[in-house]
């Protein structure tokens, strides 16, 4: 089909958009000088100056234990869930139930949650944090692995069956092996997205327990320095470097099955 | 006569009770985690929006309509229709210039396809903090927008602080969002409808207003949910773009809960946030289905 010169407009648009900002980001943390917004000379200290941010290393730490923590209570919960709701059950109810943290505006989850915690007298710390990430990485776990789901022959469970294998048995050796890309599909997604979630952790993590979001919140509050463009850097490289990694482990899986 | 009877009785009940408990092990925990983790807790912002505040900043519980009907004081009403509007047009300008990209990206080749969609898809694994960062360093001020100008001896002009910033930041941090469903639309749709179109004597205009758009609607659709609804309960990117005053729901309620702690009226103002979600949801599954 013929592409219309005038769409190339907003197309480039779109690319010059996103990447601007990350293009300056990542430039300006190489700065010698303190202001952000001239380039005086190439230097790595801002580099130097975050690895000794206690703070930023403190809301790292807390950032790992409840992305970690979260992931597996996610992955073992959504698997389950995802089996239950395609295999054990045709509740729409439940269905929607099952992707209903995935789809809500985090913000209500989040008063949701600092509202209960009040009420049941939960003292709020890296737990609540953890608890609270376990909802919305099932979510996605159970959606991920639902889709795999679709994709497993029911007829190797049913040989497994008729050859005397217990329902048990028949999970463990039959269907979580073909459910495996799936599983580590979405604990990916829920681990990354730990990482990176702020609203709620903002708003159930207590002060002397911040998660690396809330660290850079208020650093990014407190003014603009060339520090924040350090871990900006860092923390780009990190995420492309995963989200290239996985993209290339899905086509490698593709090919192999 | 009896025997098999009752053996089949038995065999059945045990593979109902098998059954039973497989249910229990793959459906319980998860659906017990949602029910105290997600139900509960939306229930109680719910039972606390009909309570009333305590003169310390606690809750007393006792029935009160008050904070609905606060609700309706145009002072909140006005935030949460200028909530609405800030959204809708975030929403319209990520269409604009999300539509015409996604359409260019489904036609290009196998390879490049690839290429063009994770690069739409990075910026998105990025933390939502650094990218609204990035924009105070573009546009504060002494930034680099305005000295590029001064350069160019115009400005300085005060660029952050505004609605407009609180959209652009919004429209970059939810773009992919959009890219996304209408990039699948877009792929599925067959090119030889279009050329048929042409053949027939169509314009190009008259072709994607009678042929292309109606087909790639339910995404168009979906891509517009997914750029709203974050953003029309956000409160990060207006706090930090938009100034320190409360311009969205968002940063209304975030103000109750943390800094007025009148976590009743906090709590009314979730629900509106989501009942106007819903609403929205229920009309696009609407549309969608007459589609």
């Amino acid at each position: 089909m013929r592409r219309p010169r005038l769409l190339y407009v907003p197309f480039w648009a779109t690319y010059v958009f996103l990447y601007t900002p990350i293009v300056v980001l990542v430039v300006m943390s190489f700065n010698s000088g303190k202001s952000p917004y001239s380039f005086t000379g190439l230097s790595l200290k801002w580099y130097g100056k975050l690895a000794g941010n206690a703070l930023v290393r403190e809301g790292l730490v807390n950032t790992l234990i409840v992305a970690a923590g979260s992931t597996v209570l996610a992955t073992v919960l959504g698997t389950l869930l995802a089996v239950g709701l395609a295999r054990h059950t045709r509740s729409r109810v439940l269905d929607t139930l099952g992707v209903l943290p995935a789809v809500l505006p985090d913000l209500v989850l989040a008063i949701g949650l600092l509202v209960f915690y009040a009420a049941v007298r939960m003292t709020l710390g890296l737990q609540s944090v953890l608890l609270a990430h376990t909802v919305f990485g099932m979510a996605f776990v159970t959606a991920v692995v639902r889709t795999r789901l679709t994709h497993v022959d029911d007829s190797l469970e049913e040989a497994s069956r008729d050859l005397g294998a217990s329902p048990f048995t028949t999970f463990v050796r039959v269907t979580l092996p073909q459910l495996m890309p799936g599983i580590v599909a979405g604990a990916l997604l829920a681990f990354t997205l730990s990482v990176d979630e702020f609203v709620i952790a903002f708003f159930t993590a207590a002060p002397t327990t911040p998660t690396l979001p809330i660290v850079i919140y208020s650093m990014v509050r407190f003014g603009v320095t060339p520090e924040i463009n350090a871990l900006a850097t860092l923390l780009l490289a990190v995420s492309f470097t995963v989200v290239i990694a996985a993209q290339r482990m899905t086509r490698l899986t593709e090919s192999l099955s | 006569m009896t025997v098999p009877a009752v053996s089949g009785a038995t065999v059945n009940t045990r593979s109902r009770r098998s059954r039973l408990a497989e249910r229990l092990v793959f459906l319980g925990p998860g659906l017990a985690y949602l029910i105290v983790l997600l139900l509960i807790p939306l229930a109680t912002v719910l039972s606390f929006s009909l309570f009333r505040r305590g003169r310390f900043g606690g809750v007393i519980y006792e029935a009160s309509g008050d904070n609905l009907v606060r609700l309706a004081d145009p002072i909140y009403l006005d935030i949460v229709l200028g909530s609405l509007r800030i959204a809708l047009v975030a929403t319209l300008v990520a269409l604009l210039l999300g539509y015409p990209t996604a359409y260019l990206i489904a036609r290009l080749p196998r390879k490049w396809k690839t290429i063009a969609l994770v690069a739409i898809v990075l910026p998105f694994w990025t933390n939502l903090l650094i990218r609204v960062y990035a924009w105070i360093v573009l546009l504060s001020g002494p930034g680099l927008v305005n000295s590029a100008l001064g350069k160019l001896g115009l400005g300085p002009f005060e660029f952050l602080y505004n609605q407009g910033t609180v959209v652009v930041g919004l429209v970059y941090s939810y773009l992919p969002l959009m890219v996304l469903p209408l990039y699948a639309a877009i792929e599925r749709l067959d090119p030889r409808l279009a050329e048929a179109s042409a053949n027939l004597g169509a314009r190009p205009a008259r072709t994607f207003v009678s042929v292309t758009l109606p087909l790639t609607l339910p995404g168009v659709l979906t891509g517009c949910m997914f750029v709203f609804v974050p953003s029309f309960g956000n409160f990060v990117i207006p706090e930090l773009l938009g100034g320190g005053r409360s311009i969205m729901v968002g940063n209304l309620i975030r103000d109750q809960f943390l800094t007025a702690r009148d976590w009743p009226f906090g709590s009314a103002l979730t629900l509106a946030l989501l009942a106007v979600l819903i609403v929205l949801l229920l009309l696009q599954a609407w549309s969608a289905r007459r589609a």
